[in-house]
């Protein structure tokens, strides 16, 4: 397996360090249209009047396109159909998007949107999620504000309860974190003279903004055809969210026959784009006295703001993961996601997973504590190994590196070696968390669960390969070509990756879940075998050999027997364009089949998991409640790792993203639902000085559907990072925090409330 | 306005707008797209450009300062097809995701390197603490500065 396992430098890395890469930003077309959004000032009113006659005298000013405007439906279809592209009577949330102006310049544009007058009644909203449930008189979700309810229904928590030693009850809560990715979302629209729309963009999924844009332009989807550009990070932020931004930019496009250019300002994508879901919750859970978690009894709730975007499969997810990675025989578990007129919530690496695994791994440690127990041991007793079976019922037939992890990091970390070295006012704290993440969409997505590929050799023996899924930066292409050139036995330094784009490859679902490796990687497998079976083919005929004994790599076929015999792949390759075989290959892939009944949370929901265990170790000054982090260790169970580095800095990279959120990242709302700190400056997430020593860890138990063993694993770096912090301050100086951000301001307080 | 500067290394006579900014001049007049912008308010640092061998956020400065002085971008670091020693070192230590911060932080290390060849953590931790990366987590890009100090003195 040369190429499987080799740290091979970035594909496309060379044009990103030389500032080559083509974002969306970079793009000019001749007879460029600019747009900017208008907004909405209010959380919830009605729209009176959008007056632009005041712009009518702005030279260069191209129009006002609203709701009224769209020539197909206006809606932003996701999960459910209840967000439109532009509010037409009502406005729902601060900044839901009623209009867009179109100029000559982004500067007449903008100076046009300071003139549009906009003239709302407002309405009493509902900020607060807990008071929106249920509403008596305020309806924006159905009959009871509640988008989903999701539910796990097993054994008999009551009576596990009375044979507990130790049971601990109590609240968390967690903030809303901001995506950050630093390219800010936009949106190129170019309408082609044959009534065709082209679509350049930002973006994590390609065939979403398709759907969005032709329901939108009432085209057919064979019309609308979508380009992502170099993608400046994701995180789950440049998932949904991108559809409105593209037909904000599609419609005056389509109108005014010209292309059409959309770059968000900072502040502006701050205030409208998805976040993760404020959430709370209430979790109870207990021991036996031989440390056996016995039951779990939560209550779990995401603040789903106006629309329902992608909540229900958020909560899906959060409710999945609402027991970590433990064996339990007892649990209820009741999830709710809530409207509220504030900007809808979505995807967040982790899924609605990582809000409740603080709750779930700030609970184990506070269970070992009154068992008196190690919180390594208390968990080592009870998490998941191979052969067993989860709380929501599903085998576990391979697999499972939970145990090694923890072990792992256990050993990496100098684990609550602590005496000698708390000094002054500073007192040492070691923390630990367990976590589990579901791969791919699983039974919350499983319509979409599947992804296409092609491949296509060269005369010259360069390739070409396309997929459905796409790289933000997190590495994909990097790791397909790896599998490609592999598959092929060809150099890394042939495979080439065309940018992901709807006309190459049929619909493949999102890039969401940390799926693309698993999910394309198999797809383009299949897609090699026929290119594959005619290299072997002519090879065996030029090395007089059978054709089992062939043996490619990295340029060179020779006889497995004799490794002597050998012919480049070049020269085979030119002779099988000689006999016209086939060298091109498509390749389709669908997941192994997952269930979930909702009613009592039991099921296969998906198809394997990845595990990952983390140790903090942190000092926190007792006088000013300080933290500061010393080290993090961090292991994970990723399958196996096609690229090593790549593997180690999605680790880094996840931690330092789950140390802000742990830390300092919280954005806030006011009472009337305005979000308050939307620009770097106040919105606070990690620098260069905020990083401790990292030591990430790879641990490998093959996934035997995935490619060489892989599998997805780029979100959980970051989901078990808060309740590591939360446990090691604990451990530090005996004090808890059960709401996110662990500022130095609780800390104090908790300290001063001792 | 009219003002003469040096460009990577070229000599430019330019006529400029007065308000206009240094990274609009970059992107829309000299189509040097590698200086990107990522908040427009000097929180970010994607923006970043050599100023008199100094790193400066361009969205904060005006086109017109430019005049008589040197300035480097992205683009200005390589030599033709060959990288710089700060390039080389950020592929070759898995410093680059989504690379959009990539030729700010570049340029930050450049200055750092160019006067402190042999750098301590907290220097480099310092020196790029305002350019902002969200992907990589910070430590591969300590682990490229330090490699690119270490060709540096190995070349002398
Ligand atoms: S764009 Fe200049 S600092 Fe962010
Ligand atoms: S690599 Fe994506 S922001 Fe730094």
């Amino acid at each position: 397996m040369g190429l499987i396992g080799k740290s091979v430098i970035k594909a496309g890395g060379v044009e990103r360090v030389t500032g080559k890469g083509t974002f969306v930003a970079d793009i000019k077309l001749p007879g460029m249209v600019y747009c900017a959004v208008i907004r909405s000032p209010v959380a919830r009113g009605d729209i009176i009047a959008i007056d632009d006659s005041s712009c009518n005298r702005v030279k260069g000013y191209l129009g006002l396109f609203t709701a009224k405007s769209i020539p197909g439906n206006n809606v932003i279809p996701i999960v459910f159909r209840d967000q439109p592209c532009f509010a037409a009577k009502r406005v729902n949330y601060h900044g839901e998007p009623i209009g867009v102006v179109a100029a000559e310049s982004k500067a007449i544009a903008h100076t046009a949107l300071n003139r549009i007058k906009v003239t709302v009644k407002e309405l009493e909203g509902l900020i607060d999620p807990l008071k929106a449930w249920g509403h008596r008189k305020i309806k924006l979700y159905g009959d009871d504000n509640i988008f989903r309810h999701s539910k796990i229904r097993r054994g008999d928590v009551e009576s596990a309860f009375r044979e507990c030693e130790v049971i601990i009850e109590d609240t968390y809560t967690t903030p809303y974190q901001e995506h950050a990715y630093i390219e800010p979302q936009g949106m190129v629209a170019n309408p082609l003279p044959d009534g065709t729309m082209e679509i350049y963009g930002s973006m994590q999924c390609p065939f979403y903004v398709r759907e969005a844009v032709a329901e939108v332009l009432a085209l057919p989807l064979s019309d609308v055809r979508v380009i992502q550009t170099s993608t400046g990070g994701g995180f789950g932020g440049k998932e949904d969210v991108p559809s409105l931004v593209a037909c904000q930019a599609a419609l005056p496009a389509c109108l005014l026959k010209r292309p059409v250019k959309l770059i968000y300002e900072r502040d502006e994508d701050m205030i409208s784009m998805s976040k993760r879901h404020p959430s709370w919750i209430h979790y109870k859970s207990g021991a036996t006295a031989d440390g056996i978690l016995r039951a779990i009894q939560a209550e779990y709730i995401i603040d789903g703001g106006a629309y329902s975007t992608l909540s229900p499969v958020v909560l899906f997810r959060g409710t999945v993961h609402s027991m970590g990675p433990y064996r339990c025989e007892n649990v209820h578990i009741d999830s709710y996601a809530v409207a509220t007129n504030k900007v809808p919530c979505g995807a967040f690496r982790g899924f609605g997973s990582p809000q409740i695994l603080f709750a779930v791994e700030s609970q184990m440690d506070r269970l070992a504590q009154g068992l008196k127990m190690d919180p390594a041991e208390f968990r080592r007793r009870n998490l998941l190994k191979t052969g067993d079976t989860t709380s929501f019922g599903q085998k576990l037939s391979w697999s499972v590196g939970a145990k090694e992890t923890l072990e792992k990091v256990v050993e990496h970390s100098g684990w609550r070696n602590h005496i000698p070295e708390s000094a002054g006012d500073k007192r040492i704290g070691y923390g630990l968390s367990t976590v589990f993440y579901g791969v791919g969409l699983g039974a919350g997505g499983k319509h979409l669960a599947r992804t296409g590929a092609r491949v296509m050799v060269e005369p010259d023996a360069s390739v070409t390969f396309s997929v459905g899924t796409t790289d933000m930066g997190q590495g994909m292409q990097t790791v397909l070509a790896q599998v490609v050139a592999q598959e092929l036995g060809l150099p890394f330094e042939n495979i080439r990756m065309m940018p992901t784009d709807t006309s190459r490859v049929p619909d493949s679902g999102p890039t969401v879940a940390s799926r693309a490796t698993t999910m394309s990687g198999n797809a383009l497998i299949i897609a090699c075998e026929k290119p594959r079976d005619s290299i072997l083919t002519e090879a065996s005929i030029l090395l007089k050999i059978e054709k089992h004994n062939v043996v490619i790599d990295e340029g060179i076929a020779f006889d497995r027997k004799d490794g002597r015999l050998k012919v480049t792949i070049k020269e085979i390759i030119k002779n099988c364009f000689g006999k016209r075989m086939p060298l091109t290959g498509d390749g389709w892939y669908n997941t192994p089949e997952t269930s979930w009944d909702n009613e009592t949370g039991i099921g296969e929901p998906y198809v394997t998991y990845a595990w990952a265990s983390n140790i903090v170790k942190l000092a926190v000054d007792t006088q000013t409640g300080e933290v500061e982090v010393l080290k993090i260790s961090s292991a994970h169970d990723v399958g196996k790792a096609i690229n090593p580095a790549m593997v180690e800095c999605q680790i880094e990279g996840g931690v330092i993203q789950g140390l802000g959120f742990a830390l300092t990242e919280e954005m806030m709302a006011d009472s009337k639902g305005k979000l308050l700190n939307p620009e770097f400056s106040t919105y606070i997430i990690p620098t260069a000085s905020d990083v401790p020593e990292i030591e990430p860890i790879i641990v490998e138990h093959p996934y035997p559907d995935g490619p060489y063993g892989a599998r997805g694993f780029g979100e959980q770096p970051l989901m078990g990072i808060a309740p590591a912090v939360a446990n090691a301050v604990a451990d530090a100086v005996g004090v808890r925090i059960t709401d996110l951000p662990i500022t130095a301001e609780k800390i104090w307080r908790a300290l001063r409330a001792k | 306005m009219k003002i003469k500067f040096r460009l990577n290394g070229r000599l430019i006579n330019a006529d400029i707008p007065g308000g206009m900014r240094l990274i609009d001049l970059l992107r829309e007049d000299f189509n040097l797209t590698g200086t990107r912008e990522g908040c427009g308010k000097g929180e970010c640092g994607a923006c970043t450009v050599l100023l008199d061998g100094k790193p400066v956020n361009s969205c904060l400065v005006l086109a017109a300062q430019l005049k008589g002085r040197a300035m480097v971008t992205i683009e200005g670091l390589s030599d033709g097809d060959t990288l710089d020693p700060v390039q080389r070192a950020f592929l070759e230590a898995t410093a680059v995701q989504c690379g959009f911060c990539s030729p700010g932080l570049i340029l930050a290390a450049k200055s750092l390197l160019d006067k402190y060849p042999d750098p301590s953590e907290e220097q480099i931790k310092r020196a790029i603490s305002g350019n902002l990366c969200r992907c990589t987590g910070y430590s591969k890009v300590f682990k490229a500065i330090k490699m690119a100090s270490e060709t540096h003195r190995n070349s002398k």
